[in-house]
């Protein structure tokens, strides 16, 4: 069962696992204060509409209702609070609809049931306008998401490298040269990078409870960014931070989709302020869908030009990112964090352009990868048919073009990488794989005419932020209120009882926070693991940090609570000293307890140190009481884990259907704390991945009106959809924060889509197939080799 | 309407409206929060339970088609303190991350090792296509079956695979 005792790198069980089997987690929805009043809303048909007017008046007569928003009642409350804040919404549609689904009106009552009764009795008369859905058709420009808009394109993301206007003409005119050369070869395929739809399992819940006589909030939310959601309802209440306790209880998934603030969690709060009741609003599935962000939804044609013998001379990516209808938190910038790997693994000069289109579609925003999943599916899939144009393998292609071993280099989209050792971890992943065996099989059954295809992709992605510098640049969450740049923050108390909590500002949906962060406050302090207690979620109870989102939490929240555990360790040695009269770098701290350099028996409990620490007469003179520490950290990078797979998959030639046959991975994600969870985030991260691969796709029609609202219709991998894996791990350590560890959340998801639509191109190659679009349905696929026969 | 059914092991009698879900009657009426609502369509399988010995997705029966049931939910599972080995499996074998999927996925596993005491991989797939998890890929969860499997024959599991690395 549990070990009681670990150090970093041990695959100790889950500590959060008990409660979870046994169905007594709680979650959002669980949540039920005596007395809780229930909210439906009403959401517009229409994909861009004017509101002529809202009748509330039968549904306020119905049974159990409490009240009815609309616009004029929150108006005053301002616009939804956005880091980026280039089309800010408002919390309820305010005479204009600018995506179907979207809030229109806000039901309050007794109860679920009765609230979505009276919704459904709200009358809203709308004037229906022609939407703009269709990215390309947005770009151009002819109809306008926001009729007060001049442009749908509110910002392009340009780097060759980034942020030198004269480099981006050279890198182009350099590219351009190597094109026009005779012995070059160059590749050009336009691509989707579909919209998808993040489903986490849990949707999305939030109960807020208003103290009149305090004049405080507790907000329950599933969300990934409490301190942000304290502090945006603070700003929009006019109060201090402290005056918003956001909970964040057990969250069932979050995948990006909850590292928002959405207006609901705003609305609920100011219906209970309003009603002097709790209010909780729960979302349906098909409401999820329409009313928690979207992600992905690219168009982007990526063109590649190279010697014969495999030397890339150059890399341009020139596309379209779908924002949605509005800007929420990072809408806009999740193009510039693909722009960060726009050149990949690789040194040849590149160009990257990606516009930001409004549409009247659902918000888009960081989705599991965010932005990056997107730069690396264009370069590998180029690379990948790049290779076959030259009839050279792709591995061999990938390793001539990669950076060599280094630490901190420069890519040629101009930012700084931390380390980095490409061609060992795709070499290893050869040998570990038998490459050479692979090919032979897929020859094999080749041979005997079935359609079987083998994908292999690389990836380097940059997550961990990130230096508290960036906030000068504007990075930072003064947006939310929240007085933090994306450094990290955690505190480590000891008690009177020698038993250790750790407070720190993550928000956790899954990733095992609770075992890992009390592994690395372990390995520091040699407190048991059972010893220690990780509070986090909860505002009031956590110094302020700005949650869990973009693999960062271990690189920057552990960081930091490794930190503080030092710092409370170097304490607690003064005081063991002063207890066993020795010298202070005479003690040694092991299995709970101090002792004296080469002798075990001279020693002192954490519990007899932390004692003392709270009885200062008996401290040293001068020492004061406690024995906590708050760290800051600010890493100095972000960091750059790296990685290759390879995958084998069967095509049906009569039906189109893909059969992923077997997955293999080699990642390097620096330092590991536990191995069993670090791969466990790469299973359901390729599985997300594959998803995008192989099924998921929101569809819109012409109207706007979104198609894929269920499990019917928008498909998610379900266990019979991939194969288990096999996975092995190169080990190359960052230096930008002690633990050494560069984060693991979305590798999986930004290595793995490329992987197998490589392999599905890889399988119908010999019929002529050059590329198929994600997803890679069997209608796509049969299509696609249908197309080539007749071709 | 006054529906009288058994629910782990306790007799409970209550007043229900027709249109009340069997889902919404356990969370909201019995606070038995253990049993999850992901989709309201029967697709996603967080919801399910056990209703006379067949595990069913509470998310789209009707409370009153439960009346005179025996029902078990997750909560109810475990024998005491004696984790069921399904439990113990996803425990011991990192099957669960969020945990929202998990005791639908419990529920329906413990069936599945129940009518067919020794799965393949296979098996083990298809039995739980119906219950939908997001982060786990379902690698672990085969796993943690498998595990529970062994368990319940009275075999020793196979080590965990980062215990053989």
């Amino acid at each position: 069962m549990v070990e009681t005792k670990s150090v970093l790198g041990g695959a100790i069980r889950r500590r959060e696992d008990p409660a979870l089997i046994a169905g007594q987690g709680l979650y959002t929805d669980d949540v039920a204060p005596t007395g809780t009043l229930h909210v439906a809303f009403v959401r517009s048909p229409f994909a861009k509409a004017k509101i002529l007017s809202i009748d509330t008046a039968e549904a306020a007569g119905m049974a159990g209702v409490k009240a009815i928003y609309t616009a004029d009642d929150v108006r005053h409350l301002g616009l939804l609070p956005t880091q980026v804040a280039v089309r800010a919404r408002p919390l309820l549609a305010d005479g204009q609809v600018a995506h179907s689904g979207e809030a229109v009106a806000m039901v309050v009552a007794t109860d679920r049931y009765l609230a979505q009764d009276a919704a459904e009795a709200v009358f809203v008369d709308y004037e229906a306008q022609e939407p703009v859905i269709d990215l390309k058709a947005a770009a151009a420009g002819d109809i306008k998401a926001h009729d007060d808009m001049d442009s749908n394109v509110i910002i392009a993301w340009t780097a060759g490298p980034f942020g030198d206007e004269d480099g981006i003409a050279k890198t182009r005119e350099t590219i351009q040269a190597a094109k026009d050369r005779d012995d070059t070869v160059t590749v050009s395929i336009e691509m989707v990078n579909q919209r998808l739809v993040p489903t986490a399992m849990e949707p999305r819940s939030v109960v807020a409870d208003y103290s009149p006589g305090y004049n405080r909030f507790h907000v329950h939310s599933t969300t990934q960014i409490p301190h942000a959601l304290a502090g945006a309802i603070a700003k929009t209440f006019d109060l201090d931070n402290s005056q918003v306790n956001v909970t964040a209880l057990e969250v069932g998934g979050g995948f990006g989709a909850k590292l928002n603030v959405y207006p609901d969690e705003i609305l609920v709060a100011f219906a209970s302020k309003a009603l002097g009741k709790p209010v909780k609003f729960t979302e349906s599935r098909r409401e999820a869908a329409v009313n928690t962000i979207h992600g992905r939804g690219w168009v982007a044609t990526a063109t590649m030009t190279g010697t014969r013998d495999g030397q890339i001379l150059g890399y341009e990516l020139d596309g379209l990112a779908d924002m949605g209808a509005y800007t929420q938190n990072f809408t806009a910038a999740i193009p510039f964090l693909g722009l960060f790997v726009g050149s990949g693994q690789y040194t040849m000069p590149t160009y990257f352009n990606v516009a930001c289109v409004l549409t009247n579609t659902v918000v888009t925003d960081a989705y599991r990868g965010a932005g990056r999943p997107e730069a690396e599916y264009y370069l590998e899939r180029i690379v990948d048919a790049f290779s076959r144009e030259i009839g050279v393998d792709p591995a061999e292609v990938r390793k001539k073009n990669y950076f060599d071993k280094f630490e901190d280099a420069v890519s040629p989209i101009g930012f700084a990488m931390d380390t980095g050792d490409y061609g060992a971890n795709l070499d290893a992943l050869l040998e570990f794989v038998d490459y050479e065996g692979m090919k032979a099989r897929r020859d094999a059954a080749r041979a005997e005419g079935r359609l079987v295809g083998l994908g292999l992709s690389s990836y380097v992605e940059v997550c961990g932020f990130g230096p508290s510098g960036l906030s000068d640049l504007g990075f930072n969450w003064g947006a939310y209120n929240v007085d933090s740049a994306f450094n990290g923050s955690g505190l480590v108390r000891v008690g009177g009882d020698g038993k250790a909590t750790v407070h720190i500002g993550t928000g956790p949906s899954g990733q095992g926070h609770q075992t890992t962060w009390a592994q690395i406050v372990s390995a520091e302090t040699g407190i048991p693991v059972d010893n220690i207690r990780v509070i986090s979620g909860e505002t009031d109870d956590t110094p302020v940090g700005i949650g869990s989102f973009g693999s960062r939490s271990a690189a920057v929240d552990g960081a930091a609570a490794h930190e503080a555990a030092g710092r409370v360790k170097a304490k607690a040695a003064k005081i063991a000293a002063h207890l066993l009269e020795a010298a202070e770098e005479d003690i040694r701290f092991e299995d709970g307890v101090a002792h004296v350099a080469g002798s075990p028996d001279q020693s002192v409990t954490w519990a007899e140190i932390a004692k003392t620490a709270y009885h200062p007469h008996l401290l040293p003179e001068g020492m004061e009481g406690g024995l906590e520490a708050h760290a800051v950290f600010s890493p100095g990078n972000a960091t750059w884990p790296f990685g290759s797979h390879i995958c084998m998959v069967e095509v049906d030639p009569d039906t189109g259907n893909v059969d992923v046959l077997e997955y293999l991975t080699m990642d390097d994600c620096g330092n590991v704390i536990n191995p069993m969870i670090a791969d466990g985030q790469l299973h359901g991260g390729i599985v997300q991945g594959a998803g995008q691969a192989l099924f998921e796709d929101a569809i819109y029609d012409e109207q706007g009106t979104l198609l894929t609202t269920s499990f019917m219709d928008y498909l998610i991998p379900t266990a019979t959809s991939m194969p288990s894996f096999q996975m092995e791990r190169t080990t190359t350590p960052t230096h930008v924060n002690p633990l050494g560890v560069k984060g693991i959340g979305e590798a999986g998801t930004i290595g793995s889509a490329q992987t197998v639509v490589n392999a599905v191109v890889d399988a119908l190659a010999d019929l002529g197939v050059k590329h198929v679009d994600m997803p890679v349905r069997p209608r796509r696929v049969w299509e696609a080799i249908q197309a080539a026969k007749e071709a | 309407m006054e529906i009288t059914l058994t629910v782990n092991g306790e007799k409970v009698t209550a007043d229900v409206e027709p249109r009340t879900l069997l889902v919404h009657f356990i969370r909201d009426e019995l606070r038995l929060t253990g049993t999850h609502v992901g989709c309201e369509t029967s697709y996603c399988g967080a919801c399910t339970i056990h209703l006379n010995g067949e595990a069913i997705k509470s998310c789209t029966t009707l409370a009153v088609q439960a009346d005179g049931a025996e029902i078990t939910t997750i909560e109810g599972l475990a024998d005491g303190e004696t984790l069921h080995p399904v439990q113990e499996g996803f425990w011991e074998r990192h099957g669960l991350q969020c945990g929202f999927c998990t005791p639908g996925m419990i529920m329906q596993a413990a069936k599945i090792i129940e009518e067919n005491p020794d799965p393949s991989e296979d098996e083990i797939r298809h039995g739980i296509d119906g219950n939908l998890c997001r982060c786990t890929g379902y690698h672990n969860i085969v796993k943690a079956i498998e595990y529970a499997a062994a368990k319940a024959r009275g075999e020793e599991p196979e080590p965990a695979e980062w215990e053989t690395v």
